[in-house]
């Protein structure tokens, strides 16, 4: 599948969007207006604005920590995520999450994510859900080098394997886990080639060429619309920046190897075959530009214009409102087992509620027969 | 669990009345289908994740602690969780020690769980269909010497309210707040106890989270006297919260300590008498109410 024009002009404006949205995000962190941390995916916009050009309305994405390119590829807004980046009460999340928890459920965005690689059984979950309902949406499950030594990473890929869930694995080789080299740490010719292991496609692309990314990851989501499963798709790209804005790290790489990377620059090779084979103007490619840097200035207007959330907000976000019941009939005669009233509940609710579903790990028959004896009163 | 209804029969039948697509066997990755619950249920379903053995959860914390617990607030206090992880907990049955802990403290301790602790059959019928009406997480914990203990339930479907507690025994000397499969012994320490004229009222939080505190305050401001029974570790159980919110909330009320019975702070051994030793008794949960009066 060729991407019209038109089409790559949108992904050049995205990968400026999420460029600019981060390079801006450094500066005010410098100034202290964004706090904590905020983990920049400048050099890496590729892989987000290739993989999304691919989903749909109804589709989900699960980010990471390194999660701003991802909300915006996805189509969350610039000023909501600069006000929850200064940590305001128009934000994304009020305030609340910052910049690890950008979320926006009704762009199914699931949120970014502090914990390495948690967001794929959560991914699994919106895959299996959408199954369940037999609806074509799909998921784009991001993680990273790093992320993929997590045992939940085998967990989900297996379950999402044997459960043929809608759901696109996607590995950002950025190469370096916090300040770790990747190859120091993981075992096996690459990432995708994990995915034999599980009988599932795995194809390994070069995370700085936008066309690569959306061909991988777009015959990826295709197959998870078909109903066919999930895939794995590992990008391969780097980070310009440090693990973190925080920058506290010595160097861990050397001057040759950054340097090597930014001139495969994605959005520069873009902007290159736009010019050159798309007969698309430089002062178009400015045009785009400069409408960027107008959203992004109004965006850090609006961030700083919002107030502070009130220390009331806290309290009241924890819990949603507890379910109301009115208190049961009188008690008959009779009689029940407490395991037997439980199965009675769950034969009730999911009766009454087509959305309730259980789940669990398989027990051994003859294992329930020893317990069931064993379960007296002591 | 979906085959053969789990290995206590709690989801018997379900999988030919609604269909595989429902009732779900999975892998033994319980970190991972804990999560594809939360995922599920933020996506809209919701889901009832069995944990088999409730030691297994260890598997889980991050899915708990970190994700289903926190999403709603991290996400500015707008979204909902409705996920029930149910399974058994407690000792008894000669499982040693991965297999019998009890480990109700440490959800009561994360913001943003709901902790239910149902005793009796008729609650857990009540109870487990307001968890799973319920818009956040639930930890549910049946304790599995429970299971086969019988009792009256209505045959017709109902709901208890989270955050009820439920005075199993009016009394009037001693308030006795007991727990899961430490109600059933308090009950008979209190049998026990009347019949030396010391009357022990009996309440059941039925759920740890929300607590209904007003009971239990109301009680200990009549009788002046509490202990608490439950049968996890005594060192950092729920029972120092509850001793920690009556003594902050009803010093003056207090003719004596607060007393906790509980187990003994060690890891639950195999052996059945050491087993037994280790789980509180009746007649240790009546000495501590002597001790008082």
């Amino acid at each position: 599948m060729t991407l019209s024009a038109e089409q790559l002009e949108s992904l050049y404006t995205t990968m400026v969007r999420i460029r600019r949205f981060d390079e801006k995000t450094a500066e005010l962190f410098q100034a202290g207006l964004v706090k904590g941390t905020a983990h920049s995916y400048v050099g890496e916009e590729a892989v987000a604005a290739g993989a999304c050009a691919s989903l749909r309305e109804g589709d989900y994405i699960v980010g990471t920590h390194r999660g701003h390119g991802h909300c915006i590829a996805k189509g969350a807004r610039l000023d909501l995520m600069m006000a929850e980046l200064m940590g305001r009460q128009d934000g994304y999340c009020r305030g609340l999450g910052g910049s690890m928890h950008i979320a926006a459920l009704d762009l199914r965005i699931l949120g970014c994510n502090g914990i390495v690689a948690a967001g794929l059984p959560i991914g699994t979950g919106a895959a299996l859900a959408e199954k369940i309902r037999r609806t074509d949406h799909v998921v784009i499950a991001f993680f990273g080098d790093g992320g993929a030594n997590q045992g939940v990473v085998h967990e989900a890929m297996n379950l999402a394997a044997v459960w043929a869930l809608p759901i696109v694995f996607l590995c950002e080789n950025n190469q370096y886990a916090l300040s770790t080299a990747s190859k120091r740490t993981t075992a096996g010719p690459s990432i995708a080639a994990r995915a034999a292991g599980y009988d599932i496609p795995g194809a390994r692309v070069d995370g700085n060429d936008v066309h690569a990314v959306f061909e991988a990851v777009g015959a990826a989501v295709a197959r998870a619309r078909r109903g066919e499963g999930p895939s794995l798709v590992e990008a391969v790209t780097y980070r310009w920046g440090g693990h973190s804005m925080r920058a506290n790290l010595p160097d861990y790489r050397t001057k040759e190897e950054e340097r090597e990377w930014m001139e495969r620059d994605p959005i520069a090779r873009l902007g290159h075959h736009l010019v050159e084979d798309r007969h698309v103007t430089p002062i178009r490619l400015k045009e785009l530009e400069e409408r960027v840097e107008i959203e992004l200035e109004r965006a850090v207007e609006f961030a700083k214009a919002s107030p502070e959330p009130s220390v009331e907000l806290m309290e009241a976000s924890v819990y949603a409102p507890h379910v109301e019941v009115r208190e049961p009939a009188p008690t008959g005669g009779r009689e029940l087992t407490m395991a037997e009233a439980l199965n009675e509940a769950l034969h009730g609710e999911m009766q009454r509620d087509a959305r309730v579903f259980v789940m669990g790990g398989q027990g051994r028959g003859a294992h329930r027969r020893d317990l069931r004896r064993d379960a007296r009163p002591a | 669990m979906g085959l053969i209804g789990g290995i206590f029969g709690v989801t018997r039948g379900l999988r030919e009345k609604f269909g595989e697509d429902r009732v779900r066997d999975t892998p033994i990755s319980e970190a991972t289908f804990l999560g594809a619950g939360v995922g599920a249920a933020i996506a809209g379903l919701r889901p009832v994740v069995e944990i088999q053995i409730f030691d297994f959860v260890a598997m889980t914390m991050d899915q708990i602690v970190n994700q289903a617990a926190k999403f709603r607030y991290m996400l500015g206090g707008r979204p909902t969780v409705p996920l029930v992880i149910r399974g058994p907990q407690g000792g008894g049955i000669r499982l040693a020690a991965q297999h019998s802990q009890s480990l109700e403290a440490w959800f009561v301790h994360v913001p943003g769980l709901v902790v239910v602790a149902p005793s009796t059959p008729y609650d857990a019928k009540g109870l487990l269909a307001a968890s799973i009406r319920e818009d956040n997480p639930v930890i549910f914990l049946e304790h599995k010497a429970l299971y086969a203990v019988k009792g009256p339930v209505p045959a017709e479907p109902y709901a208890l309210p989270l955050g009820k507690a439920d005075v199993k025994r009016a009394g009037r000397d001693v308030t006795l707040v007991a727990t899961l499969a430490m109600v059933a012994r308090a009950l008979a320490a209190a049998a026990e106890l009347e019949k030396d004229g010391i009357s022990v009222e009996v309440i059941d939080p039925r759920t740890l989270v929300p607590l209904d505190e007003a009971t239990i305050l109301a009680s200990v401001a009549r009788t002046g006297r509490l202990v608490i029974a439950h049968e996890a570790v005594k060192r950092g159980g729920w029972g120092a919260e509850l001793a920690a919110l009556v003594s902050e909330r009803a010093l003056d009320a207090l003719d004596g300590p607060i007393v906790r019975v509980a187990a003994r702070n060690v890891p639950m051994p195999y052996n059945d008498s050491l087993e037994r030793a280790t789980i509180p008794t009746p007649q240790d949960i009546a000495a501590a109410v002597r001790g008082l009066v």
